[in-house]
């Protein structure tokens, strides 16, 4: 047998699912005291480079409100050619090209192997990837020539096939028609007025009489396109003193939003914003265009003093809602020093599985190399983006859907499996995720309904069938169905079992998430609050202790690391809005709630390494007593990557003795850092902000702030000591929220 | 007008007459006269009757009254006047010296009287045979009268007879007398004439009487032939002999006189041979012609038939005597033969002849007009004459009604003389005269009265040394700023009063100061936008290619202050259907680029950078787009347009880039699309003739008065070029143009090949003309009258500025002037236009034009110094604008009892005592009825059938900025007879009336907006070839828009007429060729306005008579 630890990574690498619990409770009521709901993470798309996709179409069951596909947990009959359905357990004839089923002739969805398995089907006609570039024009010179660039360059990278778009906007909007010879011709709309109705009917019908006048083939129009890209200008209209250059963003967007869903709906495609500031004019306007008035901040927002907040919100969730409906995604490329509106913009592409990227400049590596991995490709040479995918669970009688957070919508399919009791996006059993990528996971929170009552027979297992349709970027439609089992295990004779099955990161990670949805519509201290009492719960539940003394509080080794993953947590820019803007905040939250487990994990827990000559580089703990004057500490927070040179590393490079021969191992050591912290930034998406700093440089606030605090300016102790730094903080430090933890763990009262 | 010819008639009539003659006539005399219509001439006579119903049925006439208004159908009665006095001849001679004033046309009322019904007939004719031809006349006539005639006449051949006698030597004086006589009012100088004419001179001398001489020179009265006929003479003689006659005499007097013969037993039959053959005669000399040649005309001879009642009275001569002055026609008496015929019509060689007025004008303008002088009427604007500022205003520039107005509000009542100017601010003057100086006053801008604002002008008395100078507008006291400063010298005038052009001319421009300027900033150079439509008509017709092809070149010719640097003004390209196309072409672009804007409902321009160029910088992508466009739209199926937010466009981009500007909208249909200004369809010709026709020409909605009221403020104009196969609502299109200063033109049917170079041309003349933006116009008066009404294509805001978002060379603006006050005769009164307009270079100026006039107490000053023609300008475009508000019915009931009125008061006033029945007129306004007529009967007042609504409104708006040259030509056509052309000198014109074609001759008929070329059916084989380089009249393709460039004199000059035709309209004509009896003539015959019209207007005969009716109703 092997450890827990083993059986998830093997679970994770084969199915891309990570459960809190990997022994199920068996009923409710024991369900519910565990605190920490059954549910996982599940990344519909993992890449499997080794699972080769199927060219048939599933078998399914024949029950109108089952229909689960044929999977290896089924019973087979090989003689009489039927199938047992191990969720509604309807018996299913195979279907006639099955004829030559045995027990060793397996198809392969029958493989216990193949407990993920992929058909590719065909059905309906295959519609090129659509890709609508909506382009702010008022740009900074240089911002706007390096997206030209970047635009440009992205031309090449897609495939030939695919249809392109141009939508540019300043003060107007303009939807540039490719085909035509010789003149750039494009329609301009008013960049003040939602044309929801009638104009946009008229650019529809223009379109739809005339489906190739906006988008064309990229092969047929390369030329063209580049041209047009390259003609293209600032925005004309004079911004006089003291104003923001008036930007129609919401009336691009919508006629972005309008034109796809007249010409190409339910079809494949990819909206991709790039704005350079706040929308400043018409609906889903963010900020008027007076520069005395500064964007919201959170304070005004706490303040209700956000004029635009809501409106701006409302405008965009419906646009977002629509374009989730017509199965197209967008991308917010947003980069600026100020703020952008991402916060009343997000909901755009957190409806609709797009990127939101946040930047100072479309004139930095940051973006152009994020911009570019968009158009990553895997080892197939396709590209690492699926559309219009819709999953759909199936569970046991035992289980049911309470709901999913991530990238996705939901489809709003009552049925049998779907739980009154909603956490996330709930009510249904399958959602919509316009666009999605091999890391894009959701989170899936289930409900044990098995009363305490009848219990489930000692070996019982509980499954769970995914099935994910989505067009793949080369086109294809497919199948993914991932079929996967736990064992029931009554809590009362069982808890040690059901303790150890405890998957700490997968948990925090899963209650993380449940906090971030909260903090999108809750206020920031009540979350909090509610994380800590859950936490304080699971202690009480699951920790060592005699009552009333904390001392004596002890966690087994499966919940070892939960309080500290929380600890951070709550210091995360994900719940703290604190020394962050709105924009910021929704691009945390935007991005945590669609990574996998082990991004997300270092979004909740920064890494550190220390890089010195005592010897080879080591993760230490994110702690102030890491930051040490001989060493180099590298600290991946995921959206950050920050190089930071202690004290006496900083002076000898100051000193030169880098570039002295007789000092090469230093010059290594300086670049050991660098040459990892590249390997981060070749990987990931979107490209983090890269930090070089030193010892009491301004940017190592980055650091500063993402360390424990166990040393401050409060606790005495810590002067004049020779190891870390003192942080100039009031927070808690990990060591004080344990002692509280405890306390109030132990505590009867509470 | 008359008369006689029906001598000739006779036969033909012969047998009518004798009907009429037993029923009515009992009277003979006027019975004759009403058979006479009935018969051959029955059409033409058709207006006739509508004159005077009772007439024509032989039946009235023989009532007393009938008689009368025949017979004052006056026609005759100026001749007869004249010849009446024949009848009475020695009497009338004396009165020959009734020279001036007034020429009577004839004594209609006296008929009545004249039972004598031989005896009358007489008279008339004698007024119109008078002249010369009489002799002619007479002697066949009266044979052949004799035969058809007879019956009735008889009694009156025997006047002849005598009449002849006189005649004959009449006729020498008239021939010998060049004196322009000849015309109508020969008649008044023939009694004179006889032994006065040759010395015409003497009309002056007995004009004194009546009238002064100038005025009386003038003034060509044509006596009533009545009794008073005689009378007439009297007054008449001096004006009218002058130019004409004698040469005219001649002519016309042999030809006449063979048709007058031949006439009467041919004529019948082919009446309308017979009248055009004449008319070559008649064309020659009216004067002569009176009565003989036309005779031929069918038509008149039915109202003349009253005349002849005059001749009868014999009483009339004493009158005359009496009248002396005007008194002509005695001579004629002799005519008396001719008097039979006269019965029958009036002779229009009798009545006042526009030619011969033009003509004479021609003849007595020899020296430049110098302006200093007050009070004096210029030329007419038909003559050709230089222009000396001597302190008053050009009347290039400015033209009044009156040049003497009365002091009083009362007297100006009394007369109904509208006091009016006509203005064209930004008028081209010929090359020989000097463009207005442009004068700096510095920094602080004009110098100008305190009080009224007046600007600086010659008018302004400098006193205290030069340190003040009062205003003479307001009187108020001002100080002259220092650096103004100037010594006066011993007479009070500044020392540099010559050096300084607003201290000593008329009109000279200011350059303004940036507080003259809108919101207080220095103009930006202004900006042309041209607007095309693309829809599917426009591209068909060729209309897309066209444009675009032009505009390559015309782009280089945009106005420009100076010709040696390149024009400042920048340009802007949009085409449009449903939706509108803005055209980015930045220099820096490598193509042009188009933006479509869909959104129609809430217009805006979608880009500023790059839409609006300087045309050089630009160029490469600009002829790219130019020659883009056709292919772009070449397969359009788009039919619908809009229109309301292609204006808005051009005004939004105008906005953007805060500029003054003008569009060009090129424009094919009704615009149906949905989007604002959308218009339906509204022809409905069953409303014409009702109270509810004025609401066509009413624009549908208010959108697009808002509209032009945005434009104003903005300083944007329009000019649209319409290109309407159907009914596209003229009226309400129109109302931005007009509203903004702009021009409508409209092309109807556009076709590439036919159309094309006139359009062109069109389009040629209005880019490159002359222009200023964002203009005010303020017209400030000396105390005592006031600008109360303004007429033209501007907006107005309030009651004293007119603005005008653009004002082009050629815009007009008619100011109508009302009493506030007394005037004295002393100061007289003044004018000053002031227009603050933004120059093409973006330059402020101000034009100034100054106007004095003189006062008079004496109603006869005002009437010896008015103008017909600009009356006219007025008149016309008061009715025109009347017509949105009143049923066109009781605006032209209005139009003839202005007029009567302000002709009774001259009769009543100024004229000599004489008999009712004459008509006199003053000589100043002796063309006022058959002017008047012409109003009366164009297709917005009177529209024949064929007429569509589109062209009433279009023809409406057009009129309202047309300054008085254009109004003349255009209400009283140009009729050249191609003779003589390889003379040099262009031919002498001859009247509208197709009796004065010649079936032999080829005409050329112009009016401003049209361009015929007539062709007879039996015209000369070498004439032909020489035009049209075939010999056969039936080869000759009708369809043909331009000659063929033929190497011979003839065609050489016969092209170059037509060029420099053109060259003096402000729109190309197109020529269209007309041959005699083809279905094209139908339309040219529209433009011969003295026949009666085929929507009913009257003959100018038939009109005169009607007025002289109305006059003796309001003198009774």
């Amino acid at each position: 047998m092997t450890t827990y630890q083993e059986f998830i990574q093997q679970n994770e690498d084969r199915d891309g699912v990570r459960f809190s619990w990997n022994l199920w409770p068996s009923s409710r009521l024991e369900a519910t005291r565990l605190v920490v709901p059954v549910s996982c993470l599940f990344t519909p798309l993992k890449e499997r480079p080794d699972l080769p996709p199927v060219q048939y179409e599933p078998v399914l069951c024949s029950r109108a409100n089952c229909k689960a596909v044929l999977n290896p947990l089924c019973q087979v009959d090989f003689r009489a050619k039927v199938w047992a359905c191990n969720f509604c357990f309807q018996r299913n004839p195979f279907p006639p090209s099955y004829a030559g089923i045995s027990e060793v002739n397996q198809p392969a969805e029958l493989m216990p192997q193949f407990s993920t398995i992929e058909y590719i089907v065909q059905r309906g006609p295959q519609t090129p990837l659509i890709f609508l570039y909506v382009v702010d024009t008022c740009l900074e010179e240089e911002d706007l020539q390096a997206l030209k660039g970047s635009l440009q360059m992205s031309l090449s990278l897609l495939p030939p096939n695919a249809l392109v778009g141009l939508i540019t906007f300043g003060r107007m909007v303009q939807v540039h028609e490719l085909s035509c010879e010789g003149i750039a011709k494009s329609y301009v709309f008013r960049g003040t007025k939602d044309l929801t109705s009638k104009q946009i009917q008229v650019g529809r019908r223009e379109a739809t009489r005339h489906p190739s006048l906006f988008l064309q083939p990229i092969h047929r129009v390369d030329m063209n396109l580049t041209d047009l890209l390259g003609e293209l200008q600032r925005d004309p209209w004079p911004v006089p003193q003291g104003k923001r250059p008036l930007r129609s963003t919401g009336v691009a967007l919508s006629v972005a939003v309008g034109l796809l869903e007249g010409t190409f709906p339910n079809t494949g495609a990819r909206v991709m914003l790039f704005v350079g500031g706040p929308p400043t004019q018409g609906p889903g306007m963010v900020v008027g265009d007076e520069l005395k008035i500064p964007i919201r901040s959170w304070h005004d927002i706490q303040k209700d003093n956000a004029r635009h907040l809501k409106k701006a919100t409302k405008f965009y969730e419906a646009l977002g809602n629509r374009s989730a409906a017509n199965g197209h995604s967008i991308d917010i490329y947003a980069c600026a020093l100020d703020q952008t509106g991402l916060l009343e913009m997000k909901c755009l592409s957190n409806l609709t599985g797009g990127h939101i990227v946040m930047g100072d400049s479309f004139n930095t590596s940051l973006f152009t190399q994020t911009f570019q991995g968009v158009f990553s490709k895997d080892h197939n040479g396709d590209f690492r983006m699926a559309f219009g995918g819709v999953l759909e669970i199936k569970t046991s009688r035992e289980l049911k859907v309470c709901g999913a957070i991530g990238p996705c919508v939901s489809l709003n399919s009552k049925g049998p499996y779907v739980s009154e009791n909603e956490m996330g996006i709930g009510g249904t059993n399958q959602w919509k995720m316009c666009s999605l990528t091999p890391s894009s996971t959701l989170g899936i929170y289930l409900e044990v309904v098995n009363q305490h009552n009848a219990p489930i027979p000692q070996g019982g297992r509980g499954a769970i069938q995914f099935v994910t349709q989505y067009q793949h970027s080369n086109t294809q439609k497919r199948i993914r169905v991932t079929t996967i089992t736990r064992n029931w295990a009554d809590a009362q004779s069982q808890i040690q079992h059901i303790e150890s099955s405890f998957d700490q990161e997968a948990a925090a990670v899963l209650m993380a998430r449940l906090g971030v949805f909260r903090a999108e519509s809750e206020e920031g201290p009540d979350v909090l609050r509610w994380l800590d009492r859950q936490l304080i719960r699971l202690c009480q539940k699951f920790g060592q202790y005699n009552k009333e003394d904390p001392t004596s509080f002890r966690l087994s080794e499966s919940l070892s690391l939960y309080p500290q993953f929380m600890f951070h947590l709550r210091r995360s820019p994900f719940l703290q809005v604190f020394n962050n803007s709105p924009d910021e905040s929704s691009y945390y939250r935007h991005h945590f709630t669609r990574q996998d487990l082990t991004q997300s994990l270092i979004m909740i827990q920064p890494i550190l390494y220390s890089y010195s000559f005592h010897g080879p580089p080591e993760p230490v703990l994110l702690d102030s007593s890491s930051i040490l004057p001989d060493r180099i500490l590298l600290m991946d927070t995921f959206f950050q990557l920050v190089i930071y040179n202690g004290e006496t590393i900083a002076q000898w490079q100051k000193a030169g003795y880098q570039e002295m021969p007789e000092y090469q191992n230093f010059k290594q050591l300086l670049k050991a850092p660098q040459d990892d912290a590249n390997d981060i930034l070749e990987t990931r998406f979107p490209m983090p902000r890269y930090i070089n700093t030193e010892h009491g440089g301004s940017q190592a606030r980055f650091l500063l702030s993402k360390v424990n605090p166990s040393q401050t300016h409060n606790n005495l102790y810590a002067w004049g000591q020779e190891s870390g730094a003192p942080i100039l903080t009031d927070d808690v430090s990990l060591q004080v929220f344990m002692d509280h933890l405890k306390k109030l763990a132990v505590s009867s009262s509470a | 007008m008359n008369v006689n010819q029906h001598t000739p008639m006779a036969p033909p009539y012969g047998q009518p007459q004798p009907s009429y003659g037993q029923p009515g006539y009992g009277q003979p005399t006027y019975a004759p006269l009403d058979s006479g219509y009935p018969a051959p001439y029955a059409p033409h006579n058709g207006p006739a009757s509508a004159y005077h119903p009772g007439i024509p049925p032989q039946a009235p006439p023989p009532s007393s009254q009938p008689p009368t208004s025949h017979y004052s159908a006056q026609p005759q009665p100026s001749y007869s006047q004249s010849h009446p006095p024949a009848s009475s001849a020695p009497s009338q001679l004396p009165p020959s010296s009734a020279p001036a004033g007034s020429q009577q046309y004839y004594p209609s009322s006296a008929p009545p009287s004249q039972q004598p019904i031989s005896s009358l007939p007489p008279t008339s004719q004698q007024r119109f045979v008078s002249p010369g031809q009489p002799q002619h006349t007479f002697p066949p006539s009266s044979t052949s009268y004799a035969g058809p005639a007879p019956p009735p006449t008889q009694p009156a051949s025997t006047p002849v007879t005598q009449t002849q006698p006189p005649f004959h030597p009449h006729q020498p004086p008239f021939s010998s007398a060049p004196g322009g006589q000849p015309p109508a009012f020969t008649t008044g100088p023939p009694p004179p004439a006889q032994g006065s004419f040759p010395p015409q001179a003497p009309p002056p001398s007995s004009q004194p009487g009546s009238f002064p001489p100038p005025s009386s020179v003038s003034s060509g009265q044509y006596p009533s032939s009545m009794p008073p006929p005689q009378q007439p003479p009297q007054s008449q003689p001096p004006t009218y002999h002058p130019g004409p006659p004698p040469p005219q005499a001649q002519m016309p007097p042999t030809s006449i006189g063979q048709s007058n013969h031949q006439p009467p037993g041919p004529q019948g039959p082919p009446s309308p041979t017979g009248p055009l053959q004449q008319p070559p005669l008649q064309q020659g000399m009216q004067t002569g012609a009176f009565g003989q040649p036309r005779s031929p005309q069918p038509g008149y001879g039915g109202p003349y038939q009253g005349q002849p009642n005059y001749g009868a009275p014999a009483p009339t001569p004493q009158a005359q005597k009496r009248l002396d002055p005007d008194a002509i026609p005695s001579p004629q008496a002799s005519d008396m033969p001719p008097v039979q015929k006269s019965r029958h019509r009036i002779d229009p060689d009798a009545i006042p002849s526009p030619i011969q007025v033009i003509e004479d004008d021609k003849a007595k303008t020899t020296e430049p007009f110098t302006t200093g002088v007050r009070g004096q009427a210029p030329p007419l604007v038909t003559t050709n004459f230089q222009v000396k500022d001597q302190g008053n205003a050009s009347p290039r520039f400015v033209r009044c009604t009156a040049y003497n107005m009365p002091c009083t509000a009362d007297m100006a009542k009394q007369s109904q003389v509208p006091l009016a100017a006509v203005i064209k601010p930004l008028a081209i003057l010929p090359p020989d005269e000097t463009p207005p100086y442009l004068v700096d006053h510095g920094e602080g801008g004009p110098i100008r009265c305190n009080r009224c604002k007046a600007y600086m002008c010659p008018y302004m008395q400098f006193i205290e040394g030069g340190r003040r100078f009062q205003c003479s507008f307001c009187s108020c006291v001002t100080e002259v700023p220092p650096h103004y400063f100037q010594h006066l010298d011993h007479t009070g005038r500044r020392v540099d009063c010559y050096d300084r052009p607003e201290l000593s001319l008329g009109s000279y421009e200011f350059l303004a100061t940036v507080d003259y300027c809108k919101n207080n900033k220095i103009p930006q150079p202004p900006a042309y936008i041209f607007l095309i439509d693309v829809s599917y008509n426009a591209v068909k017709s060729g209309l897309v290619s066209i444009i675009c092809q032009e505009l390559k070149s015309l782009l280089d010719h945009l106005p420009r202050e100076n010709p040696e640097m390149d024009s400042v003004i920048r340009v802007g390209f949009v085409t449009y259907n449903k939706v509108l196309h803005f055209y980015n072409v930045k220099s820096s672009l490598a193509q042009p680029q188009m933006l479509v804007v869909s959104d129609v409902s809430d217009m805006f321009v979608p880009l500023l950078d790059g839409f609006l160029v300087n045309v050089n910088d630009s160029r490469q992508v600009i002829e790219s787009l130019l020659d883009q466009i056709p292919e772009m739209f070449a397969d359009t199926r788009e039919t619908e347009t809009v229109f309301g937010p292609v204006i808005q466009a051009g005004l939004e981009a105008l906005k953007a880039a805060d500029c003054a500007g003008k569009l060009f909208v090129f424009h094919t249909s009704l615009p149906i699309a949905e989007a604002p200004g959308k218009l339906k369809n509204r022809e409905d010709k069953k409303l014409i003739g009702t109270d509810k026709e004025k609401s066509l020409f009413q624009p549908q909605a208010g959108f697009y008065n808002n509209l032009a009221k945005e434009c104003v403020t903005q300083g944007c104009c329009v000019d649209l070029f319409l290109f309407p196969n159907q009914y596209v609502d003229v009226a309400t299109l129109g109302v931005v143009p007009v509203s903004t200063g702009g021009s409508v033109y409209k092309y109807t049917y556009f076709q590439a090949e036919s159309d094309q170079e006139r359009f062109l041309n069109d389009l040629r003349r209005d880019v490159q003309k002359p222009v200023g933006f964002d203009a005010v116009m303020r017209v400030r008066t000396s105390t005592g009258i006031r600008a109360t009404d303004f007429f033209g294509s501007f907006f107005m805001n309030n009651t004293t500025d007119v603005e005008l978002a653009g004002l082009d060379c050629d815009k007009a603006i008619t100011v109508e002037f009302k009493h506030d006050d007394k005037l004295s005769e002393e100061t007289g009164a003044l004018m000053q236009c002031a227009v603050l307009y933004t120059s093409c270079s973006g330059q402020r100026r101000l034009r100034i034009h100054n106007m004095a006039v003189n006062c008079c107490s004496q109603l006869a000053d005002l009437y010896r110094n008015c103008e017909t023609d600009t009356i006219i300008n007025f008149l016309s475009k008061y009715a025109f604008r009347g017509v949105l508000n009143n049923p066109t019915k009781a605006v032209r009931d209005t139009l003839v009892n202005q007029c009567a009125q302000i002709l009774a008061c001259y009769r009543k006033n100024c004229a000599s005592p004489s008999s009712a029945g004459q008509l006199i007129l003053p000589e100043c306004m002796k063309l006022l009825p058959v002017y008047l007529n012409c109003v009366l009967k164009s297709d917005v007042l009177l529209p024949g059938a064929d007429v569509s609504l589109d062209d009433r409104a279009y023809l409406r708006q057009l009129i309202s900025c047309m300054d008085v040259a254009e109004t003349h030509v255009f209400f009283y056509p140009r009729l050249l007879p191609l003779v003589k052309l390889e003379s040099g000198a262009l031919p002498v014109a001859v009247r509208d009336s197709e009796e004065r074609l010649s079936k032999g001759g080829v005409y050329l008929l112009e009016t401003g907006l049209h361009l015929f070329l007539w062709v007879g059916a039996s015209v000369q084989q070498e004439l032909l070839l020489n035009i049209f380089g075939t010999p056969s009249f039936g080869q000759i393709d009708s369809s043909m828009t331009s000659l063929p460039v033929l190497e011979n004199p003839i065609s050489q000059r016969l092209r170059e007429i037509i060029d420099s035709f053109r060259a003096q309209r402000s729109r190309y004509m197109k020529l269209i060729l007309v041959k005699q009896e083809d279905r094209a003539e139908l339309m040219f015959k529209h433009f011969l306005v003295e026949d009666k019209s085929a929507s009913g207007g009257a003959s100018y005969v038939d009109f005169l008579c009607h007025m002289h009716k109305e006059i003796r109703q309001l003198l009774s």
